[in-house]
C-alpha cells in the first residue's frame, strides 16, 4: 500500500487526469450528481419529517376519539336508528375497566357569543377538564389552563384562543381577570392560548366541564372522548375493546358498526409516516441507483481512455511498467475521480440544503424543518462510492492490461 | 551479450500461419554496432520484438546477457527490459503530456529510483543528448531530431546493456538523420552495445556490422570495414 503515499504515483495520476481534461470533468459530474442528488433528497425528506413531526408534535400519538352516532341493527328490543349519547358515567367506567389507559377526557361542545363591551364574536365553547392539557398540549400565552379547583367549584373562569383575544381586546392588553360574557354569563379570562397545527375545536373558548354541563344544561351527556393509552399499548386493540364495552353499556348489537364513531390518531399518522418511509425509500433508491449510474459512467469513460491511452500504455509498459503498475494507476485514476467527485457532490449537496433551510426553513408555516442528513449515512454512501469506484476500475485497468506492447506500438 | 541461435517465429493468419522468421543464428557480443538491413517484409521487426521481449519466439533458443529467455510473463519481461534494454522507435513514441525531462525520467520510475536522483540523472543524459536547455519542453515543442534525441536519453537513461532502435531515422530528414546517427555513434563507442533495424543503406553503412535479412532468413552478415579501420583482424 505504500504506492498511495508516493507523491509519484499522484504525480502520475494528476499528469493523466490533467491531459484529459474533458472527460475527467464529465465524470465528476455524473457521480457529484448522483451524491449530490442522495443528499440533497436524504436532507429534504428528512425536513419533511421534522415538519410533519412539529404538526403533530402537541398531540399524544397514541390517542384514540370516540363519540356516539344512531343504531344501525335491532337489539334486545330495541328499533334500530336509536340515538345514542356517551355520558360522564361512560367515562368512569372505562376509566375503571381500563388499566391501559393514561388519559381520558370527556369533551362537551357547544358554540355562542362571546361579548365584551361592544365586541362580540361566534365561538366554539368546549367544557372540559384540566387533563386536555395532557392529551393535546395547549400552547399558553397569558395566564394558565383550567385546574382541578374550577372543575370543583365550577368556577366561571375560561381560556381563549388567541384569536378570540385578537378580536375582543386591543393589542397587548392583558386580559388575565378581564371578565367576557358568553350567552348570558360574565366569565373571568384565566389565560390565552394558541392553536397548533392541529386543531380539533377552532377558536374555542375552554370553560370548566363542570360549568358547561350546568350552563349547558347536558347533565351527565357528552359529546364525545378523547382517550390516550399508555405507551407501547395496541391502540388499535384498545379501540376495538372499548368499543365493545360502550355496545356492552349501550344495549347495542356487538356487530353495529354505525352506533359509535372512531377515529385513530396512530392510524391517521401512520399513514403520513408511511408515506414518509415510502419517500424515504424512494430517496435512497434513486440516490442510489444515480450514484452507480454515475460510477458506472467513470468505468465507460475509463475505458475510452484505456484505448486511447493504448499507445501511452504500450509506451510505458516497453520502458519497464509491469501490468500491476499499469492496473493500480487506473484504479486510482477511477478511485481519486469518485472521490473527488463525492466529495465536490458533498458539499454541493450541504450548500443546496443550506439554502433550503434558508429559503423553506423559516418563518411562520415552514416546509422544510431542519433539512439535514447525518454524517454517517453520509460516511457510509462515500465509502460505497469509493468501494464502487475501486470495483469498476478494475474492468478497464484489466483491458489496459490485454493490449499487448507490441500492439501498442506498432506504426499505424 | 545476445545469442541467438535457430530462431523461429510464425503468425497465425485466419487459419494459416505466416513463417516470418525461419531459422536465425546471431551472436552479438558487447559494446557491437550492428544495423539489420531488409526491406518490408523481411521480418527485421519481428525479429526487434523478440530481441526487446516485446512478442515471444515459437522455437530455437535467445539467451540475452547470458540468460535464457524462454516462457517469460509480462511482470518479468517488464522488468528485463527497464533492466536490460533502451527503445527508440520510429516516432518517438515520447508520451504528449509529459515534458522532455518527465518523459527521459520515466523508466527511472518504473525502476523506482527516488524522485530527485531520477530528475539528476535524466538531465545528465538530457544534457548529454545537447537538450539540456529543452528540459521542460513538451514533445510537441520540439523537432523531430530533438524528439528522436530525448528519446535516445530515455532509452539510455536506465544504464541497459542494449540499445535497440526500430528505424530511428525513418520519420527525419538527411540532416537530422545524421545527428542522431552521430549521437548513436558516440553512445557506441562508449561501450554501449547498439541494434538498429533501417531499410536505408545510408544508415547501415554508419554502423560497424550489416546484417542483411530476407524473407526471414539472414543472407549475409558483413564487418563494416570502413567504420572497423582499428578492429578487423
Amino acid at each position: 500500500m505504500k504506492f498511495i503515499f508516493d507523491s509519484d504515483t499522484w504525480q502520475e495520476i494528476y499528469g493523466g487526469i490533467r491531459k484529459n481534461k474533458t472527460r475527467t470533468v464529465i465524470t465528476i459530474i455524473g457521480v457529484l450528481w448522483g451524491i449530490f442528488l442522495l443528499v440533497t433528497l436524504l436532507g429534504a425528506s428528512r425536513g419533511l419529517e421534522n415538519n410533519f413531526k412539529n404538526i403533530f408534535g402537541d398531540f399524544a400519538t397514541n390517542s384514540v376519539f370516540v363519540w356516539s352516532q344512531r343504531t344501525e341493527l335491532p337489539f334486545k328490543g330495541f328499533q334500530k336508528g336509536r340515538r345514542l349519547r356517551l355520558t360522564t358515567n361512560d367515562v368512569e367506567i372505562l376509566k375503571r375497566e381500563y388499566k391501559e389507559i393514561k388519559f381520558i377526557a370527556p369533551r362537551s361542545q357547544s358554540n355562542s357569543a362571546i361579548t365584551r363591551g361592544f365586541k362580540t364574536g361566534n365561538f366554539n365553547i368546549s367544557g372540559d377538564l384540566p387533563v386536555l392539557d395532557k392529551v393535546q398540549k395547549k400552547d399558553l400565552v397569558y395566564g394558565r389552563f383550567l385546574n382541578e379547583n374550577d372543575i370543583k367549584l365550577k368556577a366561571k373562569v375560561c381560556v381563549i384562543e388567541l384569536e378570540i383575544y385578537e378580536q375582543l381586546f386591543d393589542k397587548n392588553e392583558d386580559p388575565v381577570g378581564e371578565m367576557v360574557n358568553i350567552g348570558n354569563i360574565s366569565y373571568k379570562v384565566i389565560g390565552v392560548y394558541k392553536n397548533g397545527n392541529i386543531s380539533f375545536d377552532g377558536s374555542a373558548a375552554y370553560i370548566p366541564f363542570t360549568t358547561f354541563q350546568q350552563v349547558f344544561n347536558r347533565a351527565n351527556r357528552i359529546s364525545w372522548m378523547m382517550i390516550t393509552a399508555n405507551e407501547g399499548v395496541d391502540i388499535l386493540q384498545m379501540e376495538k375493546d372499548l368499543l365493545l364495552t360502550l355496545k356492552n353499556i349501550h344495549k347495542v348489537d356487538p356487530e353495529d358498526k354505525k352506533a359509535f364513531g372512531s377515529a385513530n390518531l396512530a392510524v391517521e399518522i401512520g399513514k403520513v409516516t408511511g408515506f414518509l418511509t415510502g419517500m424515504q425509500f424512494l430517496t435512497w433508491f434513486v440516490g442510489i441507483a444515480t450514484l452507480i449510474a454515475g460510477v458506472f459512467a467513470i468505468g465507460n469513460i475509463l475505458l475510452i481512455t484505456v484505448k486511447e491511452r493504448t499507445k501511452e500504455i504500450g509506451i510505458r509498459r516497453a520502458i519497464g511498467a509491469t501490468p500491476i503498475e499499469i492496473r493500480r494507476q487506473v484504479v486510482l485514476e477511477s478511485v481519486f475521480l469518485t472521490t473527488v467527485a463525492g466529495m465536490l457532490g458533498i458539499i454541493f449537496g450541504g450548500f443546496v440544503l443550506f439554502l433550503l433551510d434558508y429559503f423553506l426553513g423559516s418563518g411562520p408555516d415552514p416546509t422544510l424543518v431542519n433539512p439535514t442528513v447525518n454524517i454517517p449515512i453520509i460516511l457510509f454512501a462515500f465509502l460505497i462510492l469509493i468501494v464502487l469506484g475501486t470495483l469498476i476500475g478494475l474492468i478497464p485497468a484489466y483491458m489496459a492490461t490485454l493490449v499487448k506492447p507490441i500492439d501498442a506500438l506498432r506504426d499505424e | 551479450m545476445i545469442r541467438i541461435n535457430n530462431l523461429h517465429k510464425s503468425y497465425p493468419i485466419g487459419k494459416d500461419s505466416l513463417h516470418v522468421l525461419k531459422g536465425i543464428d546471431l551472436h552479438i557480443k558487447e559494446g557491437e554496432f550492428v544495423s539489420i538491413m531488409g526491406s518490408s517484409g523481411s521480418g527485421k521487426s519481428t525479429l526487434l520484438n523478440i530481441v526487446g521481449l516485446l512478442d515471444e519466439h515459437d522455437e530455437g533458443d535467445y539467451f540475452l546477457n547470458g540468460q535464457e529467455i524462454k516462457n517469460l510473463n509480462e511482470k518479468k519481461g517488464a522488468v528485463l527490459r527497464n533492466k536490460f534494454l533502451g527503445f527508440v522507435f520510429q516516432s518517438f513514441n515520447l508520451i504528449s503530456y509529459k515534458t522532455a525531462l518527465e518523459n527521459v525520467s520515466l523508466p527511472l520510475y518504473y525502476k523506482g529510483v527516488s524522485r530527485k536522483e531520477r530528475q539528476k540523472i535524466a538531465l545528465e543524459y538530457l544534457d548529454k543528448v545537447g537538450l539540456k536547455d529543452w528540459a521542460s519542453h513538451l514533445p510537441n515543442e520540439l523537432s523531430g531530431g530533438q524528439k528522436q534525441r530525448v528519446a535516445i536519453a530515455r532509452a539510455l537513461v536506465t544504464q541497459p546493456k542494449v540499445v535497440l532502435a526500430d528505424e530511428p531515422t525513418g520519420a527525419l530528414d538527411s540532416t537530422t538523420t545524421d545527428s542522431v546517427m552521430d549521437l548513436l555513434k558516440d553512445i557506441n563507442n562508449e561501450g554501449m552495445t547498439v541494434f538498429v533495424i533501417t531499410h536505408e543503406e545510408e544508415v547501415a553503412d554508419q554502423t560497424k556490422r550489416i546484417v542483411r535479412l530476407k524473407d526471414g532468413i539472414i543472407i549475409s552478415d558483413t564487418i563494416n570495414v570502413q567504420r572497423n579501420p582499428v578492429k578487423t583482424v
